[in-house]
């Protein structure tokens, strides 16, 4: 199919996007890499009055480390996030679950700030960014605003994003000496949606685990940190974790169910922690 | 799709190295654009929706779904199509191996494939076979198979470093 009819907006500054996006309302739509719009606007599961391309605002792709903080611009392609040493560096949980996000001609035109605005339950950028407890920088044509990943994502395809706003980019807090990060999913095909996924961040204290931080992706209908399964992964090792992991609000589905999701979800926390590197 | 009153802009980019001007429907998808506009029927349109990748075209030097991208964002920008990419020789070693690995049945699917192996080779010039399953996850095959395929992408991996 063909999308329906929009009108079309290129804004060649941040603030011409915002005073437009002010005045679209519910009505405009952020065009950044498309990867996840563009098929809705083909099956005319979304039409948008007006699409606002954001791909003319320069510095909206930057990366930067400075500070113990790695900031990444919301329209930075996937691919450009994989390929960059300073993620590597600061976040490498990144890096190691980017292979899993798609194929390589959608990561060479998806962008991260697309993933976390969409909200897919499935996908795997939410679940890391809420792992590494990162902060997510709005603007609107009223001015700038924080939130904080843990309190971002509200449901499936829900965020704290108010209408008139857009993402500017994220920050995340770089790795700290000591600990070390692991990704895992499970999907039918490679890059295809996760059934489950688990992001995770370790600090051992010799063979003990010291702190740890865990979110998920595929199970849940929105990602968290799993403060529960974290508390009992120090204190009682990932036995204790996984039994606490029983008690996620899984999604159903015809075909993965909530007790699939759970089962699977267990078995990722497991290679997580022998895997992490 | 074009109707009288169809909302629709300009644009001026590059394709296949010649500088053109044109003037398309706002909501035109690129691969359409490239078919119906410009008369490049060498990318194919399967899906619309971003899981085949047989509309694969590049721009600015990265390949991408010409389903999923607008003509208009072609504005300013570099395009090559797979006719491109075979005038310039630029695929040459990889469609030899297709066609001597018959990696290809209908052909479908191929010109999507030759531009994902080709943007991989020339970042990995020597590609385990799971490395071309991954670079290839998003390219979909109705006949060949991806046996065949894999076999082709490494032999000509082969052939360029020879
Ligand atoms: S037609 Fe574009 S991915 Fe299938
Ligand atoms: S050769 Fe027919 S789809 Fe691949």
């Amino acid at each position: 199919m063909k999308p329906a009819r929009f009108d079309y907006a290129r804004p060649e500054t941040l603030s011409d996007a915002l005073a437009i996006l002010a005045d679209g309302g519910a009505e405009a739509s952020v065009l950044a890499g498309g990867q996840s719009l563009m098929p809705m606007l083909n099956l005319r599961m979304a039409r948008p009055g007006m699409l606002v391309d954001i791909n003319r605002i320069p510095g909206l792709d930057a990366i930067a480390l400075a500070d113990g903080v790695l900031s990444i611009g919301a329209r930075a392609r996937h691919a450009e996030v994989l390929a960059s040493p300073l993620v590597r560096q600061a976040a490498p949980l990144l890096a190691q679950a980017l292979h899993h996000v798609a194929h390589p001609a959608i990561r060479n035109r998806g962008t991260l700030g697309g993933s976390l605005a969409l909200a897919d339950p499935a996908a795997e950028m939410p679940a890391c960014v809420t792992c590494l407890g990162a902060t997510i920088v709005l603007a609107s044509a009223s001015g700038k605003r924080r939130v904080a990943a843990e309190k971002f994502f509200l449901g499936v395809y829900a965020t704290a994003i108010e209408p008139g706003e857009l993402i500017l980019h994220v920050e995340i807090p770089a790795i700290r000496p000591g600990w070390t990060h692991a990704f895992q999913e499970v999907s039918r095909r490679h890059g295809d949606y996760a059934m489950a996924g688990l992001a995770l961040a370790l600090r051992r204290d010799g063979s003990r685990v010291a702190e740890a931080r865990i979110a998920l992706c595929g199970v849940e209908s929105a990602t968290r940190r799993q403060a529960e399964a974290e508390a009992a992964l120090v204190s009682g090792g990932v036995g204790a974790a996984c039994q606490m992991l029983g008690g996620l609000d899984a999604m159903g589905g015809d075909e993965v169910t909530a007790a699939h999701r759970i089962h699977l979800a267990r078995v990722l926390l497991r290679r997580a922690v022998g895997t992490e590197d | 799709m074009e109707l009288p009153d169809e909302p629709t802009a300009d644009i001026a980019l590059t394709l296949n190295g010649e500088a053109i001007r044109a003037r398309v429907p706002l909501r035109q998808n690129l691969v359409d654009w490239l078919r119906h506009g410009a008369g490049l029927t060498g990318s194919h349109v399967g899906c619309e929706h971003g899981v085949c990748g047989a509309c694969h075209v590049q721009v600015d030097g990265v390949v991408v779904r010409g389903c999923l991208m607008l003509a208009v964002q072609a504005d300013g920008a570099a395009v090559e199509t797979i006719e491109g990419a075979t005038s310039s020789g630029r695929i040459r070693a990889l469609q030899d191996a297709f066609f001597n690995r018959a990696a290809l049945q209908c052909g479908f699917c191929t010109p999507g494939m030759l531009l994902q192996a080709a943007e991989l080779l020339e970042r990995n010039p020597d590609p385990s076979r799971a490395e071309i399953r991954e670079a290839l996850s998003g390219n979909y095959c109705r006949c060949t198979g991806y046996h065949a395929i894999v076999d082709a992408v490494q032999a000509a991996a082969a052939s360029l470093r020879a």
